[in-house]
């Protein structure tokens, strides 16, 4: 998705340009004002939120110090990283290596196997929600960070998109590497990877987010304390301190940060990655 | 798109480049091991043993009578199972059209030749990134009686001199539904935006100069030419959408707590609360079977009748 800059022909005059560009500062304002509200709660002692009034010489961080203290954030924060990353790189090697056998090599049953992926798109997760809680179960993973990882590893979405990018690369590329000698492992790893770098790193970046973000199957099996997401922490929060607004402010402050970072860090590469994901793949 | 580069390096007319390899059969077999591992246990057999289960009177400990279609038939009695389906009904046609008009609207304004485009899209599209939870918890915050939003609107009735105020959102039956509703739409209206901003530079200049040419006015342009030309990307955008709101759970969930009196609780919620709270996951299963069964009916139902409204350029 490059930027093209084309414009429409048609310029719009000087104050229709003001107008719209009023509009989309009172829409910008609509969208930060959560952020703000939020930022300035977690800097102030409580009674100042209640008062309704913030003197400067007040603002303080002992609401985020407070808040790793009553909670184990910390170790939030640390399950959230660990799973994470380990789900991020291993979802998108395992679906590169089924994506390249579906796009670049010839086997017996790949249109009807690579179909049964599809139709699993289609799937809501709710329907395996129970069986998976079971199975995780069974394996003893309750409560374990198998649990929050394994399952997360095979991505249908992921394949697929993969699958798509892989086809377009022309195949003289594999058969000249062939001709040298390559074996199939060596022509994903150094020729189809090196390329499809830009997709392949769009793709992590949403399945960074889609992980650090998830609250459904960590919630099913996590059960202890010190097996807690960040989402998943955050929301039992809300359960024991419902009122204490300057915490659990504090605590949103803290859980947003990481994915903001990265965010405003590779804006370009995030905002491809979602549309890429968002269009199909198109 | 960065298929096109790829894909537009023209390659010397080859024989049959697809042509049989014995040699490469038990390879690929290899190289799509871990994947269908991964696919038999999690998804393959998860789905089977989901029908299964949905046929099981079953309360995780005690003994699992085969019921048949006993849990459907409950399902349809349970007054509490058709509240929340028209909960998650209200989330659809509510939800749906609200975000995709709103997204279209703001992407057609950052199309425009003005300043700051790109600070623009940069924060509308922040809520799309940000912890769900994080995102509930400020909506608590802010929509609660005398919170920040009913003191923003009891303060501009003063400044107009009209008595205004705002109802009470998060804790009324009748409105926790809409809490919900706007926290969606904060969330994600960007992604909308972000997906109508790509498929908008790429409707053809000369489409809509030609129009131009022909005398039509800014509106008609945009209904006549823009409208139908995006027309694939608001069918796919409609299409996901709905699925996502047929799944909403978190929202509500950290929000309301599908309250009061499950006032705001969707389906998904009450899959839960069945399967582990209740331990009822023969009716847990059925549940989502039946959320299955809408969405799939729904998708196929919407790819039947995209012909009417869809325009593909290849076609």
């Amino acid at each position: 998705m490059e930027d093209t800059n084309r414009r429409s022909t048609a310029r719009l005059s000087v104050p229709a340009q003001s107008a719209l560009t009023v509009a989309l500062i009172l829409g910008s304002l609509i969208m930060l004002a959560p952020f703000f509200v939020m930022l300035v709660v977690s800097l102030w002692p409580n009674e100042a939120f209640l008062a309704r009034h913030f003197p400067l010489n007040q603002i303080t961080l002992a609401n985020f110090v407070e808040t790793f203290r009553v909670i184990p954030f910390g170790r939030y924060i640390l399950n959230s990283a660990i799973v994470t990353l380990i789900v991020t790189v291993f979802q998108i090697l395992i679906s590169s290596l089924a994506a390249f056998a579906f796009a670049r090599l010839r086997f017996r049953g790949r249109e009807g196997l690579f179909l049964l992926y599809l139709a699993t798109l289609m799937i809501p997760t709710q329907v395996t929600l129970i069986p998976n809680f079971l199975i995780i179960r069974s394996l003893g993973w309750y409560d374990h960070y198998q649990a929050l990882i394994v399952p997360a590893l095979f991505s249908a979405l992921s394949t697929f998109l993969l699958r798509q990018y892989y086809r377009s690369v022309p195949l003289d590329l594999d058969e000249a590497a062939r001709m040298d000698g390559a074996s199939s492992l060596r022509i994903w790893w150094q020729v189809i990877v090196p390329l499809s770098w830009p997709v392949m790193s769009a793709l992590a970046i949403f399945t960074f987010q889609g992980a650090w973000n998830d609250f459904l199957w960590p919630l099913v099996v996590t059960n202890s304390d010190k097996m807690r997401t960040v989402p998943i922490g955050l929301s039992y929060f809300v359960g024991q301190y419902s009122t204490a607004w300057n915490l659990l402010m504090a605590g949103s402050v803290i859980a947003l940060l990481p994915v903001l970072v990265i965010y405003l860090l590779a804006q370009k590469k995030f905002v491809q990655g979602i549309t890429l994901t968002g269009m199909g793949g198109r | 798109m960065p298929t096109t580069s790829a894909a537009q390096s023209t390659s010397p007319p080859r024989r049959n480049p697809f042509r049989w390899r014995p040699d490469q059969q038990w390879e690929a077999y290899l190289f799509i091991l871990p994947s269908l591992l991964g696919f038999l246990v999690f998804v393959f057999i998860a789905v089977g043993a989901s029908l299964g289960i949905s046929f099981l009177d079953w309360g995780l400990t005690g003994p699992r009578g085969f019921v048949g279609l006993a849990n459907y038939r409950e399902l349809l009695r349970d007054p509490v199972f058709w509240r929340v389906a028209r909960n998650t009904a209200f989330y659809i046609i509510t939800i749906v059209p609200l975000q995709l008009a709103l997204g279209l609207t703001i992407a057609v304004g950052l199309n425009q030749a003005i300043r700051g485009t790109e600070a623009f899209r940069l924060i509308y599209f922040l809520p799309v990134v940000t912890t769900i939870v994080a995102g509930a918890i400020v909506f608590r915050l802010l929509l609660a009686r005398n919170g920040p939003l009913a003191d923003a609107v009891t303060g501009l009735g003063q400044l107009l001199g009209i008595p205004l105020s705002l109802p009470d959102l998060l804790g009324s039956t009748r409105n926790s539904k809409v809490s919900v509703v706007l926290l969606t739409l904060w969330k994600n209206t960007g992604f909308t935006m972000v997906v109508y901003l790509a498929a908008l530079q790429g409707v053809p200049q000369e489409l809509i100069d030609a129009a131009h040419v022909d005398g039509a006015n800014a509106w008609q342009r945009f209904r006549n030419v823009t409208v139908p030309m995006i027309s694939s990307t608001t069918f796919f955008l409609f299409i996901l959408q709905t699925i996502g709101a047929f799944q909403l759970f978190a929202e509500p969930f950290v929000m309301t707590r599908g309250g009061p009196a499950q006032s705001s609780e969707p389906v998904v919620q009450y899959i839960y609360d069945n399967a582990f709270r209740f331990t009822r996951m023969g009716k847990a299963s059925a549940i989502a079977w039946f959320l299955f069964i809408f969405i799939f009916g729904f998708t196929l139902l919407q790819n039947i009748m995209q012909r009417r409204w869809v325009y593909y350029e290849t076609e």
